[in-house]
């Protein structure tokens, strides 16, 4: 009996024991979790590790995403702080009542929807979002039980349509979905720099007045308008029209969210014999002294090559690109060959992609079987569909020196040339500055000459292609232009989309009537507004550096092609 | 001892003179520090409170000081008694809760989204509060017989009404509790001698459960935050009541200063931390983390000296279910911690937690007591 109690006092002696030991790593843990307190308290209070922290790419908390700005520094996207209505109808007594007065107080809002919401099986249902900080104050007022805010960012464009296509949008939780907003959506979120680009917003509206003006008066379906800087690839302005108010993204119509520029595909025209003719000259096939007989159309299986106001008679090269002769690119073509045109081509990335950095963007149209006939119309830009972005990128390279750049969207660090890839020779190059010289002094783009900066450029008048052919009334009218001449800087584009022609144009709806004398205005306040200095045009340094030999224009030609203007 | 004992000869036999020469002084004398700085800072707290809901500014700085008399009325009374009559008190009080609280899942008052009151037309009481420490005592007493009479399945009756009280509390739900529930009964387990290989084990097993949460924290932690309170997604109050501690800084605005308070809704209660943090700056704040270190450690050091298990254990479980309501307050204002919704002990408003923590330590007091021989286990 004494034994056993004496075992009985020796378990309980063994089980305090360990009871004890273990109580000191309760303690200690004790002591530790106190220790963190303390610390946390003053890490919070001194050194204000309490500021709230914006982690990288969280999708759980709508962070801050980062301004985008133009080249300049104005803003273009930024964000605002809204309050969103929300309600947890677990708290919400009196639905009806309720659902009544928000109705009030929010008219758009729908009653029964939203009696259903706040009758419904959840903790929280959101009811509206974005609001007013006062109609948050009138509802505050309300003092509905259940009713409650959430701060939330919403995204704004101070600039509104204006550059709406470039920038894009957002979906309501932040995230872009449309333009650069999309493609540079992860930079956004995570970097809290603004993203700088390459447009100039006062060069945007410009050209967007100019070109809407242009729509309107020759009654066109829409249009586009791009300007590039050759030496580094930005872009300083790219408008397509319509265009859409990136604030409203849910009003847009759907025909206003389509970029022109980038991402719709067209038959150029015209101005693919600028490419034409450089492409001759780089490959040695014609020279600026060698020509064409342009007498006699074309005849290609079914099909006929024609000259618009032909002169019927050999042509130099000059020539063919000044009067914009069909059958002399056509004849060039073929001298270079089909193979020659299909690598040439694809070195000026007009089979691709163009790699700026929007979402939209045109996939070229290209033969699937590249025949004889389509090394002709290639010559002078039918049967190819390419964005104008191409063009731009193209004509760029055809300027500057003969170096592709990339088109970006994204400022610069410098205003050094940026790398490309040469696609010509730079007496090549030289000599396309001359012909598109040629072409607004003498030729169809007089319209586009803002005297004093030395423009250049070549006009694109295509009849748009139609399941049943080419539509002879739909017209895709546009002028390409670079200057200054003498020192390449700027390519411009402008573009209208069915133009119909009207009383002052005689009843044209041409490149050179419709296109470009939005170039000349455009050029005309860009050159003052960026400080490019206007030169004598008429300066004998001038007159020879770009100065075509045989451009064969005799005083009499050039009354005789004035009458038929 | 630097308190005054003169006040009650040693040689008194009374009731109340025993006492006096056998409660934990210290214990008392920080306890009853801590109800002063509560009183204080409900004084500070709760006018802007009051004032938004349209009642008189001192409305509840009033009320806590009403519930200060009857709550230190039932530590004290709680401390004068003996282990035993303590202990049978206790476990009647958990066999109560029990009730009350699967009572109050059919005919209680709902507030903010979880069932946990009794509306009693003066206060409402709130018996999970009153559960864990009676569960505390309940549970010490299962294990210390356990161990100490042959064949007695103890533990298994301790495991059973653990996961009967964690099943009334998940249903209401109050998670919180839950939490502090589950700490004090594993504690409680791991002290009565739960096999070293299983603790390792459920070591090994945790450790493994962080790694594996550690690859998919983001995902996890949001889930299961949204699953539990789908308000977590809302950390006003946690923003203001790091803005008011920044605001204090080290040596606080001053008493009444503050202006961050008035912007937190729950300021005098579960976050009246952050107007000390305001008003009286960190300094002050960490006197008061002491403070509550200093009751939790005290209670334990003199445990260690313990030699009856019932006591050891019960003891152990009042002063880690003071320490952890403690922690998880401190954690949730500093967001160190998910916000749950727990009063900081003795400080902030609120009738129900302050019965409930006088009663824990109450009991806490009475067991800690100085008592001849090994004290009266049954």
């Amino acid at each position: 009996m004494s034994k056993r109690l004496l075992s009985l006092a020796k378990v309980q002696q063994q089980a305090v024991d360990t009871g004890r030991t273990r109580l000191l790593v309760g303690a200690a843990l004790m002591t530790l979790a106190f220790g963190a307190v303390g610390f946390r308290v003053v890490d919070v209070a001194v050194f204000g590790a309490g500021e709230p922290k914006r982690a990288h790419g969280q999708s759980e908390v709508v962070a801050a995403r980062a301004d985008i700005v133009d080249r300049n520094g104005l803003i273009l996207a930024t964000n605002l702080k809204t309050p969103s209505l929300y309600a947890n109808p677990k708290q919400v007594i009196d639905p009806a009542r309720t659902a009544r007065d928000l109705v009030r107080l929010l008219p758009d809002l729908d009653p029964i929807e939203t009696q259903r919401k706040l009758t419904a099986d959840s903790q929280f249902v959101w009811i509206k979002r974005d609001l007013t900080p006062r109609k948050m104050a009138e509802i505050n007022n309300a003092g509905l039980p259940g009713i409650h805010f959430q701060d939330e960012e919403r995204r704004i464009y101070p600039q509104g349509q204006i550059a709406g296509h470039v920038i894009g949008y957002t979906d309501i939780d932040g995230k872009g979905i449309a333009g650069l907003e999309k493609s540079q959506n992860l930079a956004l979120t995570t970097s809290e720099r603004p993203a700088r680009l390459s447009i100039d917003i006062r060069l945007q509206h410009l050209l967007r007045l100019e070109l809407s003006k242009a729509i309107d008066e020759f009654k066109g379906i829409g249009g586009a308008g791009t300007i590039m800087d050759v030496r580094t690839g930005e872009i300083l302005a790219m408008t397509s029209l319509p265009d859409f108010d990136p604030n409203h993204p849910g009003d847009m119509a759907e025909e206003a969210k389509f970029n022109r520029a980038s991402l719709g595909v067209y038959e150029l025209g015209s101005t693919f014999k600028i490419f034409n003719t450089a492409m001759a000259l780089e490959t040695g096939v014609a020279t600026m002294r060698s020509g064409y007989d342009a007498s006699q159309p074309i005849r290609v299986s079914r099909f006929r090559i024609r000259d618009y106001r032909g002169k019927n008679r050999w042509l130099s090269v000059p020539e063919i690109f000044m009067y914009s002769s069909n059958i002399g690119s056509a004849k060039m073509a073929m001298d270079v060959g089909t193979e020659g045109q299909i690598d040439f081509l694809k070195r000026l990335g007009m089979m691709e992609k163009v790699g700026i950095e929007l979402p939209e963007r045109g996939a070229p149209l290209t033969p699937q079987t590249w025949r004889d006939i389509n090394t002709m119309t290639i010559a002078f830009g039918h049967g190819i569909s390419v964005s104008p972005l191409h063009l731009v990128a193209g004509v760029g390279a055809m300027v500057n020196g003969g170096i592709l750049r990339r088109p970006t969207l994204l400022a610069q660090e410098t205003d050094a040339p940026a790398p490309g890839t040469r696609v010509i020779g730079e007496g090549v190059s030289e000599n396309i500055r001359k012909l598109l010289r040629l072409v607004v002094e003498n030729g169809t783009g007089r319209n586009a000459s803002a005297a004093g900066y030395l423009v250049g450029g070549k006009t694109g008048t295509a009849e748009k292609a139609t399941a049943r052919g080419y539509a002879r009334k739909s017209l895709i009218s546009s002028f390409v232009a670079a200057f200054p001449l003498h020192e390449p800087r700027y390519v411009i584009f402008a573009m209208v989309d069915e133009p119909k022609g009207n009383k002052r144009t005689f009843g044209y709806a041409t490149g050179g009537w419709v296109a470009a004398p939005v170039i000349k205005s455009v050029i005309e306040r860009m050159g003052p507004m960026l400080g490019i200095p206007a030169v004598d045009e008429d300066s004998p340094e001038i007159r020879r550096a770009l100065a075509v030999e045989d451009a064969g224009l005799t005083d009499q030609k050039r009354k005789k092609r004035d009458a038929s203007f | 001892m630097s308190i005054p004992a003169s006040v009650i000869p040693r040689s008194d036999t009374s009731l109340v003179g025993r006492w006096w020469w056998t409660v934990d002084r210290w214990l008392l004398m920080a306890i009853l520090v801590i109800v002063a700085f509560g009183a204080l800072m409900t004084l500070a707290a709760s006018p802007s409170v009051a004032e938004r809901i349209g009642l008189d500014g001192f409305h509840f700085a009033r009320r806590h000081a009403i519930m200060l008399i009857p709550a230190l009325a039932l530590m004290f009374i709680i401390s004068l008694m003996d282990v035993r009559t303590v202990r049978r008190l206790a476990v009647l009080g958990f066999f109560l809760s029990l009730v009350a609280m699967a009572a109050v899942l059919v005919i209680g008052s709902e507030i903010k989204g979880a069932k946990r009151w009794i509306d009693l037309g003066v206060i409402s009481l709130q018996p999970s509060e009153f559960l864990k420490p009676t569960f505390a005592v309940f549970t010490a007493w299962m294990f210390s017989l356990w161990r100490t009479e042959r064949d007695f399945p103890g533990h298994h009756l301790a495991t059973a009404f653990f996961a009967l009280a964690l099943l009334l509390l998940l249903a209401q739900p109050d998670i919180g509790q839950a939490f502090v529930l589950t700490a004090i009964f594993g504690a409680q387990y791991f002290l009565a001698g739960l096999p070293l290989a299983i603790v390792v084990a459920l070591i090994l097993l945790g450790i493994a459960g962080m790694v594996g949460a550690y690859f998919t924290f983001d995902h996890v932690a949001s889930r299961i935050d949204r699953f539990l309170d789908p308000q977590s997604g809302d950390s006003y109050q946690v923003d203001r009541s790091l803005e008011a501690f920044a605001n204090g800084g080290l040596l606080g605005t001053g008493p009444g200063e503050g202006v961050v308070k008035n912007r937190i809704p729950d300021v005098h209660a579960d976050f009246v931390f952050a107007v000390a943090g305001e008003e009286l700056g960190a300094l002050v704040c960490l006197v008061v983390v002491a403070l509550f270190a200093f009751v939790v450690l005290r209670g334990m050091a003199r445990l260690m000296a313990e030699r009856d298990l019932f006591v050891l254990i019960a003891g152990t479980g009042l002063f880690l279910q003071f320490g952890l309501q403690t922690l998880v307050n401190l954690g949730s204002t500093l967001r160190m911690l998910p916000t749950k919704g727990m009063t900081l002990p003795f400080v902030s408003y609120g009738g129900s937690s302050l019965l409930a923590v006088a009663l824990t330590m109450g009991i806490a007091l009475a067991l800690t007591r100085k008592r001849q021989g090994t004290g009266g286990t049954a």
